[in-house]
């Protein structure tokens, strides 16, 4: 039947009216789209909402009641005399740091990298490699690596610092700001490749003409780079912005292996607590409450980073 | 306490989520079609099972050295059952007690698993686990069999949800080449506060940290809640409604270790198992840890170590443990023979678990551990004459939930970020709170 649909019109039916084509014509991409609409729905889409539902009842999936609270689980997180809002708050301030310190790093580090690596010198395609290696290895795999690397005491970390006369008792995981500094450093050794390599692409799609040109008008490197490399990462660039922000945000692997939330719950990201609360406390609907509240915050944060980068491409 | 976020759980809990989603899969192996003869297995009446063939999911958490064990006595049961087949699945635990609930939630639960003591209320409350007071009624199974404080731990609500297989306290293990250098008797490690502090001081006159205190639960917050037991104090009340932690014991308890940290006893910033890694690596001297160490420490052949009770610090004695216990799941419909068979198992396995307490355990049945053979595991058996003034927490669901409060404590004041008093009565404010949560959650 859809071969019928989409066979070309009769002939005689050319002159008639193009309504039969018209209407192929706007159905064919629905038709496109079931398969993935079909995922998404069961997905996303209905368990998305589905926690909604949830976040607004006192809900443990195998008690026989789950009361029906309104905006309790909500309020909660805003009523400072609350069991949550104390530790929920200070999650998703820990959230909020490491995406502040990481995105920045995380956008222009392997921009420069990138820079570098296009250009042509004997073994690029070998540091292309040993950049990106990281990236392949699970979060279990550099968690554990570097707890052991970063041990305060034990670690070689300052065992190496202390070599060369630097301070070597830094509590690499267990004092502030250190911790910090150590997931934020993991994190950009362990990430910094695919960040690179889609810069990489998105150079590689700058036409060249337009370095010819740069040069024939005399610009210099800077020039070429301000003119004709950043504008022609724009897309890219906000791909990767909005994508890193997102994935600093949803950071819990590093955390719960490096630092455990420690020193007290100042290394615990929002994700952490609501695992916690979720999955292992089973308070599913504080849990889901705060997810909502986890994601409205990104969903802005996204909103105003994808404006302000397309603003300056309008301007 | 928080025993399922044990740190090889941690290790692993990326990697375990994948796999036990696609063990859950496999999960159940549907009934055998073979065909023996039933009801020809001896044994007492009570106990034995003469049905049709069973096949039954197991599921458990040992992942460490132990899992090879439960999978030997699993083995010997299958061929010394006929009509019986357990196949046994093993999770990481953190993933385990996420997994089991929801399995259970949709009718696809194991037949049979084994839960640490401090689970056992909060999976009763929720329908996860069912009553085995029958069980211990036709075994005959009373308090004298294993011992009180074990015993005791699987009843929630006056019912028995859960049949003790062993317990895992805490002992204190030492280098003894490190206490020799120090001019210390390897072969008499202090048992008093008195000798223990004179050894650390003797330690720390040689340029040796001999107690390096942790932050981490693992085992911090378990040294805590042995110090704190043995000044007399109490973490919750009997109801499990009020949190005690931050009353003077326990502030007593906390100071002590903190001290530890402000007289240069021990480093500062110890990080996540750097306690027995440096006890290892001869920078320690003392670590305060599971008994589940001993295999670790074995694999060292060139350590001289040695383990013994705890010391005690306060007014009496007291040794944090942990417990598993053999429990039996709800399932969608009820099936008197699947019922009957995990009885037995549970049954022939209790009876068999010194080799169980060659894993590195304290079997909880109290002939076994009386037996010659498990005193001559002489690690095990120096750690296990702590049994009778072992503690666990009070039945009560949700509990973990409000030991969590302990944890951050514990950290915030090893560290020296809080005093321990300070740090203890914030925990203690938050445990009220989420214990009463859990009051209206799970009914008083």
């Amino acid at each position: 039947m859809a071969q019928d649909l989409l066979a070309p019109p009769a002939a005689s039916e050319r002159t008639d009216s193009t309504a039969p084509i018209r209407r192929v014509g706007r159905v064919t991409p629905y038709l496109f789209l079931i398969p993935y609409f079909l995922l998404f729905a069961t997905f996303v889409l209905a368990p998305a909402v589905y926690g909604l539902w949830v976040s607004l009842h006192d809900w443990d999936y195998l008690l026989p009641g789950k009361p029906f609270v309104g905006l309790d689980n909500y309020q909660a997180l805003f009523d400072s005399s609350s069991a949550v809002f104390e530790e929920f708050w200070q999650s998703m301030q820990a959230t909020g740091i490491f995406t502040v310190a990481s995105v920045p790093l995380l956008v222009t580090i392997p921009l420069a990298l990138a820079l570098m690596l296009n250009r042509a010198f004997p073994g690029r395609t070998f540091f292309r490699a040993v950049y990106f290696a990281p990236y392949v290895l699970g979060v279990a795999v550099i968690g554990v690596l570097w707890r052991f690397l970063l041990d305060p005491n034990l670690g070689a970390v300052n065992a190496l610092l202390g070599a060369v006369g630097l301070p070597d008792a830094s509590p690499w995981t267990t004092g502030l700001p250190w911790a910090w500094i150590s997931l934020v450093a993991v994190t950009v050794w362990w990430t910094i490749g695919f960040n690179a390599v889609i810069y990489l692409a998105g150079l590689q799609d700058i036409p060249r003409e337009l370095y010819e040109a740069a040069r024939i008008d005399g610009g210099g490197k800077w020039a070429e780079f301000r003119h004709v490399t950043l504008p022609g990462l724009r897309p890219v660039l906000t791909f990767i912005v909005i994508n890193t922000v997102l994935a600093s945000s949803n950071m819990f692997g590093q955390a719960l292996l490096i630092t455990q939330g420690a020193p007290g719950n100042e290394t615990r990201t929002a994700i952490m607590y609501i695992a916690q609360k979720g999955l292992r406390e089973y308070n599913m609907g504080t849990a889901a409450a705060m997810s909502y509240l986890l994601t409205l915050a990104l969903l802005l944060v996204s909103v105003i980073t994808f404006r302000l980068l397309r603003d300056r491409d309008a301007s | 306490m928080d025993n399922h976020l044990s740190r090889r759980n941690l290790l692993t809990l990326g990697l375990g989520a994948g796999s036990a989603a696609l063990l859950a899969a496999c999960g159940d192996s549907g009934p055998s079609d073979k065909v023996t003869g039933a009801g020809q297995n001896a044994g007492p009446a009570a106990a034995s099972y003469s049905g049709p063939n069973v096949t039954l999911a197991f599921w458990n958490g040992f992942t460490g050295g132990d899992g090879p064990f439960m999978k030997k006595l699993v083995d010997q049961f299958n061929s010394e059952h006929p009509n019986i087949k357990v196949t046994m699945n093993v999770y990481q635990w953190a993933d385990y007690y996420q997994k089991v609930p929801a399995a259970v939630a949709t009718g696809n639960g194991p037949d049979l698993g084994i839960m640490h003591v401090d689970h056992v209320a909060t999976n009763a409350a929720r329908g996860v686990i069912l009553p085995l007071a029958d069980l211990a009624k036709t075994l005959d199974l009373t308090e004298d069999d294993f011992s009180p404080p074990v015993w005791n731990a699987g009843v929630y609500r006056d019912t028995r949800y859960a049949i003790p297989l062993d317990v895992h306290p805490l002992g204190l293990f030492y280098n003894k080449t490190v206490l020799e250098k120090a001019g210390l008797d390897p072969a008499k490690p202090p048992a008093t506060a008195d000798e223990y502090m004179s050894a650390l001081d003797t330690l720390k006159g040689k340029g040796v940290q001999g107690h390096w205190a942790t932050p981490f639960p693992f085992t911090g917050q378990m040294q805590f809640t042995t110090l704190l037991w043995q000044n007399g104090g109490k973490l919750f009340d009997d109801q499990g409604t009020a949190p005690l932690f931050a009353e003077q014991q326990g502030v007593q308890a906390l100071t002590w270790l903190t001290d530890l940290v402000k007289n240069g006893y021990s480093p500062k910033n110890v990080a996540q198992d750097a306690d027995v890694v440096a006890l290892r690596n001869g920078k320690n001297a003392f670590n305060w840890n599971g008994i589940w160490t001993i295999n670790t420490l074995r694999e060292d052949k060139a350590l001289q170590w040695g383990v013994a009770p705890l010391p005690q610090v306060g007014s009496q004695k007291a040794a944090w443990a942990g417990s598993h216990q053999f429990v039996q799941f709800k399932q969608k419909a009820q099936d008197d023979n699947k019922l009957t068979a995990g009885k037995v198992f549970i049954n022939w396995i209790s009876q068999h678990s010194i080799e169980w307490a060659k894993a590195g355990q304290v079997p909880a049945r109290k002939d076994i551990r009386d037996s010659a053979e498990f005193t001559a595991l002489t690690e095990q058996a120096a750690i296990g004459t702590q049994i009778d003034y072992l503690q666990f927490l009070p039945a009560t669901p949700g509990i973990a939930d409000a030991m969590a409060t302990v944890d951050t404590a514990v950290n915030e004041a090893i560290l020296l970020r809080k005093e321990p008093g300070k740090a203890l009565s914030d925990a203690a404010a938050k445990a009220s709170q989420i214990l009463e949560g859990n009051r209206k959650k799970y009914g008083a």
